[in-house]
């Protein structure tokens, strides 16, 4: 019988590259504690928590093998990313709606491991900014803008109990990227809003060091192979090139693309949600329009749209376009004429 | 000497494993008691058998000679007795049976009167059948009959190109051949290239085989180069050699040839020396012996040398074996029994251990992370194939162009969710060829339906018409004795209408003799040209599936 290769390569499965991907997001985690207090600690520990709940759950009700789906990883790096797209300090109930869509609607009712078309942490997200708009705008304030930053015991507390005496305005503040929408939209100047304090050196405050350390992380990823340079390069380009053009264009109406890349979710979608290889492009050439074409719908919908972020429904938009982008971007098979037909689907 | 190398797309770099097997000399085997040869040694038709049970051989007598054009001859490996010429088990993935020459060793060794070639001045259509007659076929793994690719006739080729890459783990056999023969190797390049015509010629080895790059560097004259290739599974394979030395890909479903380059490996230049400069034909080649046996190492072996006796000479399979592979682990196959004899195209046998090679864990579903297709040096996207695979859907599999796959098992090495792609190209390319069978078959049965329905149209025209020239010349009777009632007999001949009516009668059956013997008899043997052409077609794929992907020489 020919059952070669007998050999495969070494660590090599889908556990070690969740586990490396999860590894990849530690530098960012730590700078998110460093800035918005140990809040993040818990939505990480609660989406992970349900995340497993639920895919334990959807595992026995379709009579698949738990072990080698529920040690996959899967569902814990949904969980993180999602974790880490929404605000922290938010009901606890909001954390298992969002792990819901995520977990349930977006990746199993679709078939479960690989087979679904929506980016799952971003399904949850989009249901979220979509059912809970109010909660989905309370950010954790950073050090120095917020009254009091909430320890481990407190952010528990705050997001199990609720508030209750304390206002939420003492942690919370709006995004950089709802106040400059809001404001420019009553005509303040550019300079004063950059002024204010939520407003760090190129982006949030706080939050431009997270994103920073999104790129090391996901440059991590990059450099071991874990996922190519085309998807977070041409994302990242998008972005620059769209809101380039918007800020050359009327620099008092559009941020700068430095602002754009360091603020929201950007270096996070880069790196570690627009890679998502299930539900991204699959060829070079093909990365490269769906990346880039994410970024250009980010900073749309964050310029003329609704949302104060752009970058769940840009993605899930990509995903859309993900069967068509690989058919016809199929690539040259060896010893094939350049330009020659290519596999159509 | 630097030479600017191509590289491929993709590739992996499997452990070597190469020093378990590559530290000693290439060791003979004794002679043994019994042989068993198979017939089909080489890909294309078996060879015919020329003994018959009883009949006394000697060493090197032809006991097969070759069939139809892709063929090749095949010898007595030892002098002695025919006692069975019968299936028998052999090396090949499929477990089958084949029809193999039992030979009893008289133990004399007694050999047929061997004649040197003079390469130099015999006709080239005359060297090419003593080299067919002597058996040659490429030692790389896919055993092609060395005479054919040794034809320049049309083929245009400037550059000849050595295989000495040995690019699958553990193989060592090569190596060691280039160590210790490496002038023998290169009085065989220089009748090779003599014959194709080459002006350049480039022997090709990975960086991984230091000794082996030395020793024909020495035994290399000024007008061979060595080029060392970096160390990457599949370099090996004949198309992606080619590519690193020269830059030339060879196009789909094309050879190496249509881009002016024939590639052989190192051990079919030898074989090649010793065909000519000794008269010997093929009767041995050097075996890996290697993995969990006691003293791995390479064998010079006679072909027909049953597995059991050689893992013998190796001192045995060490407790603990579980099976044995043939050839590398990146693309050989089980061994099922080891009563199998070893043949041209066995270059390596591996037992195996289970820390050597582990079970393979059980697969997860494709999270299509692309690592398939980053390591697929043929550039497709295994995923994607194997999504229509899997599915069934191969027409789907094969717009992914399936066929271009070399089944080097590069993308199931890499899978993170241990997918046996492979295993799904292999089942799909089976699939689409038995179809194409039953197309064909379904195509036979239609053209067959529609020529009965021609025939009987056919004949029904026909016996129309016959009756139609039966009534004219009923009519024409009637009136000529009408007539002949009227004017008398001896002016009936000069009546003008008579004659006529006599005319039209004639021309008639003129037209029906004519329609008769317009059709000649036939039946559903003699099919129009384009359908006897599918069926030439069709059974070309099918020789091809028959036998193993075509991953030319070396591996």
């Amino acid at each position: 019988m020919n059952g070669s290769p007998y050999i495969l390569s070494q660590n090599n499965s889908v556990t070690v590259v969740m586990l490396k991907v999860l590894a990849a997001l530690i530098p960012g985690v730590i700078a998110h504690v460093w800035f918005f207090g140990p809040g993040i600690l818990v939505s990480l520990l609660l989406c992970s928590a349900f995340a497993i709940g639920f895919e334990a759950f959807i595992l026995l009700m379709r009579g698949i093998p738990l072990k080698p789906f529920l040690s996959d990883g899967s569902a814990l790096v949904t969980a993180c990313l999602l974790a880490l797209a929404l605000p922290t300090l938010a009901p606890w109930w909001l954390y298992l709606t969002g792990i819901f869509f995520a977990v349930v609607v977006a990746k199993h009712l679709y078939g479960g491991l690989g087979q679904n078309p929506f980016n799952p942490a971003m399904v949850g997200y989009a249901a979220l900014i979509v059912s809970f708009p109010v909660y989905m705008t309370q950010w954790a304030a950073p050090v120095g803008v917020a009254h009091t930053i909430p320890n481990l015991w407190e952010a528990f507390d705050l997001v199990f109990a609720g508030a209750g005496s304390i206002s939420p305005d003492a942690y919370t503040s709006a995004t950089v990227l709802d106040t400059w929408k809001t404001q420019v939209r009553l005509g303040k100047d550019a300079a004063d809003i950059l002024g204010q304090p939520i407003f760090g050196w190129a982006g949030g405050r706080g939050q431009e060091s997270v994103a920073m350390m999104y790129l090391v992380g996901g440059l991590l990823l990059v450099s071991n192979r874990l996922t190519t340079w085309h998807i977070p390069f041409a994302f990242l380009a998008g972005i620059t090139a769209t809101a380039g053009a918007l800020h050359l264009f009327d620099p008092a109406q559009h941020a700068s693309p430095l602002f754009h890349l360091l603020s929201g979710g950007a270096m996070l979608g880069a790196f570690f949600i627009a890679t998502d290889p299930v539900t991204a492009a699959s060829t070079p050439r093909g990365k490269l329009i769906y990346a880039g074409l994410a970024g250009f719908l980010t900073v749309i919908i964050r310029t003329f749209g609704g949302y104060p972020d752009g970058v769940a429904f840009a993605i899930l938009l990509m995903n859309v376009a993900v069967p068509f982008i690989d058919a016809y971007t199929q690539p040259r098979v060896f010893g094939h004429k350049r330009g020659g037909k290519r596999g159509q689907a | 000497m630097t030479r600017k190398l191509f590289t491929f797309n993709g590739g992996v770099h499997p452990e070597g494993h190469k020093d378990v097997s590559s530290a000693t000399p290439i060791a003979l085997m004794p002679l043994l008691p019994r042989y068993v040869v198979p017939l089909r040694q080489h890909i294309g038709a078996p060879a015919r058998a020329l003994v018959q049970v009883g009949d006394v051989v000697l060493r090197g007598q032809m006991i097969g000679a070759a069939e139809g054009y892709v063929s090749t001859a095949i010898h007595a490996p030892t002098s002695g007795r025919v006692v069975a010429l019968e299936p028998h088990e052999v090396p090949h993935p499929s477990g089958l049976t084949d029809l193999c020459v039992v030979i009893e060793s008289d133990g004399l060794d007694q050999a047929v009167e061997f004649q040197t070639l003079d390469w130099r001045n015999l006709d080239p259509s005359a060297l090419r059948n003593r080299i067919r007659d002597m058996g040659l076929a490429g030692l790389g793994g896919a055993v092609f009959p060395s005479f054919i690719k040794l034809n320049p006739e049309g083929a245009g080729i400037d550059t000849l190109i050595l295989n000495g890459a040995e690019c699958e783990p553990w193989i060592t056999c090569d190596d060691r051949l280039m160590r210790e023969r490496a002038a023998e190797i290169l009085q065989g390049v220089a009748v090779m290239r003599h014959m194709l015509g080459a002006r350049e010629v480039l022997i090709g080895i990975e960086d991984n085989k230091p000794e082996a790059i030395a020793a024909m560097r020495a035994a290399a004259g000024g007008e061979v180069e060595v080029v060392v290739v970096p160390t990457l599974y599949p370099t090996g394979g004949g198309k992606q050699l080619a590519y690193i030395l020269t830059g030339r890909e060879t196009p789909t479903g094309g050879r190496s040839t249509d881009v002016g380059i024939q590639v052989f490996n190192v051990g079919t230049a030898y074989a090649l020396y010793r065909a000519v400069a000794l008269g010997e034909p093929m009767l041995s080649r050097v075996v890996t012996v290697t993995g969990h046996v006691a003293t791995p190492g390479n064998y010079e072996v006679r072909l027909g040398t049953p597995v059991a006796d050689l893992l013998q000479a190796a001192g045995g399979a060490l407790p603990g074996s579980v099976g044995k592979l043939v050839g590398g682990p990146m693309m050989g196959f089980d061994l099922e029994d080891n009563a199998a004899p070893l043949t041209k195209a066995v270059n390596c046998i591996i037992v195996k251990h289970p820390d050597l090679f582990p079970a393979k864990p059980s697969a997860l579903p494709c999270i299509r992370c692309g690592a398939c297709a980053r390591a697929c040096p043929a550039d497709l996207q295994p995923f994607e194939m194997y999504w229509f695979a899997r599915a069934k859907d191969f027409g789907k599999s094969q717009s992914y162009d399936l066929f271009d796959c070399i089944e080097c098992g590069c993308c199931s090495f890499v899978c993170p969710s241990h997918i046996p792609l492979v295993d799904f190209f292999r089942f799909a390319k089976s699939e689409i060829w038995e179809r194409e069978r039953h197309k064909h078959d379904a195509d036979q049965a239609r053209a067959r339906h529609e020529f009965k329905d021609f025939r009987l149209e056919r004949e029904k025209k026909e016996k129309a018409e016959k009756l139609a020239a039966k009534v004219a010349e009923n009519k024409a009777r009637d009136a000529a004795t009408a007539a002949a009632a009227v004017t008398g007999g001896a002016e009936s001949a000069a009546d003008p209408e008579a004659e006529r009516k006599k005319a039209i009668l004639q021309a008639a059956l003129d037209r029906a003799k004519k329609a008769k013997e317009s059709v000649t008899p036939q039946n559903t043997e003699n099919l129009p040209p384009t359908v006897e052409k599918q069926i030439a077609e069709i059974e070309a794929r099918r020789a091809q599936a028959d036998t193993r992907p075509e991953h030319e020489e070396g591996k």
